[in-house]
């Protein structure tokens, strides 16, 4: 119950947050709650409004916003064998398969509590992200110029939050460095949004370069005091777990 | 209306990859290399959008009073500091350099 509250009040203000934020990019109030109820996914939505905010062609805007949306579809396949939703049904719940419901789905111990989970997390939080949205719109005409309050720092630092905890390993670690790099190395000289979207090849690369090391540490392996360069199997983390961010996304 | 262009394709898009999570049958996506790279691309996209939303002005690369509330975000994490505080922290210090004059 408490953990129930605590992502709802996240929620909430993460949805403000983007209400203000939004505006402050210069969408208008009806383009700001269309967003929260057609994309609603958090990350996305904050990307998107950045991108066009600073003057990002909207297809590639829209690119890096779905980029960051792949993830749900493997929510989604946990989901899908976890609650054997009728086909008929599936349609209407996939708006609903984001970072908190899986979380609830997947902690509940049986189909009947999971699937009970899922709609009352997805539909609460559907009513909240939009309503608090909304308000966080209004909000942010009232008070004018956003900027004065700080409030353009909302965005990266709720990108930050949803970062930290994704970032633990090495490869982790060298994928956020070469993307930071790559992201504002690259803005100076290409189309706004494009810097982001070329930042992204930092994840193949990455993971490239750790099957190369990894390749040769075995090829390497007689020599014991290499062993150590032979990366840690343990520390391969499962792509479609539920990211344990303090409830920033949707 | 370029903006409603991408709130459509956006909206299109997110949408499609929710349901293709239900739909598509687990044997196409449970694959250790797809798992492990959809991992990895938030954190390289999450990375790149804070930084350029901290450092950038337009095409230009300025450090300003967001890099102070960036800074006092870490510090709030770092601290274990539930969500709501890392942005508040972030949006209030950057409101006060910027009050200040930085």
């Amino acid at each position: 119950m408490r953990d129930a509250l605590g992502v709802g009040v996240a929620v909430g203000l993460s949805g403000f947050a983007f209400g203000v934020t939004s505006a402050g990019s210069g969408l208008s109030l009806p383009q700001t709650c269309a967003l929260s109820l057609l994309v609603f996914t958090g990350a996305s939505q904050f990307a998107l409004v950045g991108a066009l905010a600073a003057g990002g062609n909207p297809l590639t805007a829209a690119a890096g916003a779905f980029f960051l949306g792949v993830r749900n579809a493997f929510y989604g396949l946990r989901l899908s064998q976890l609650l054997a939703l009728p086909r008929a049904v599936r349609p209407f719940a996939a708006q609903w398969v984001i970072d908190e419901t899986t979380a609830v789905a997947l902690a509940q111990p049986g189909r009947r509590s999971a699937r009970l989970g899922f709609t009352v997390t997805g539909l609460s939080l559907y009513v909240l992200w939009n309503l608090t949205t909304l308000l966080g719109a209004l909000g942010a005409q009232a008070i004018g110029d956003t900027d004065a309050w700080g409030l353009d720092a909302a965005g990266p630092a709720v990108f930050l939050a949803l970062l930290a905890p994704m970032v633990k390993t090495a490869t982790e670690r060298a994928v956020a460095g070469l993307a930071v790099l790559l992201g504002l190395g690259l803005l100076p000289v290409l189309p706004a949004g494009v810097p982001v979207l070329v930042a992204a090849l930092a994840a193949p690369v990455a993971l490239w370069a750790e099957g190369r090391r990894g390749g040769r540490a075995r090829t390497v392996v007689p020599d014991a005091s290499d062993v150590s360069a032979v990366p840690d199997v343990s520390d391969v983390s499962d792509g479609s777990g539920v990211s344990d961010a303090p409830g920033g996304d949707r | 209306m370029n903006i409603w262009i991408a709130i459509g394709v956006t909206a299109l898009g997110c949408y499609a990859v929710k349901l293709a999570g239900l739909l598509v049958p687990a044997a196409a996506l449970e694959r250790p290399l797809v798992k492990r790279l959809a991992a990895l691309l938030p954190v390289a996209l999450l990375a790149a959008l804070t930084a350029q939303q901290t450092f950038a002005d337009g095409h230009a690369l300025v450090l300003d009073a967001r890099a102070a509330g960036l800074a006092a975000a870490a510090v709030a994490l770092v601290l274990r500091a539930p969500f709501l505080l890392v942005v508040a922290a972030a949006v209030v210090v950057t409101a006060g350099v910027r009050a200040l004059g930085g």
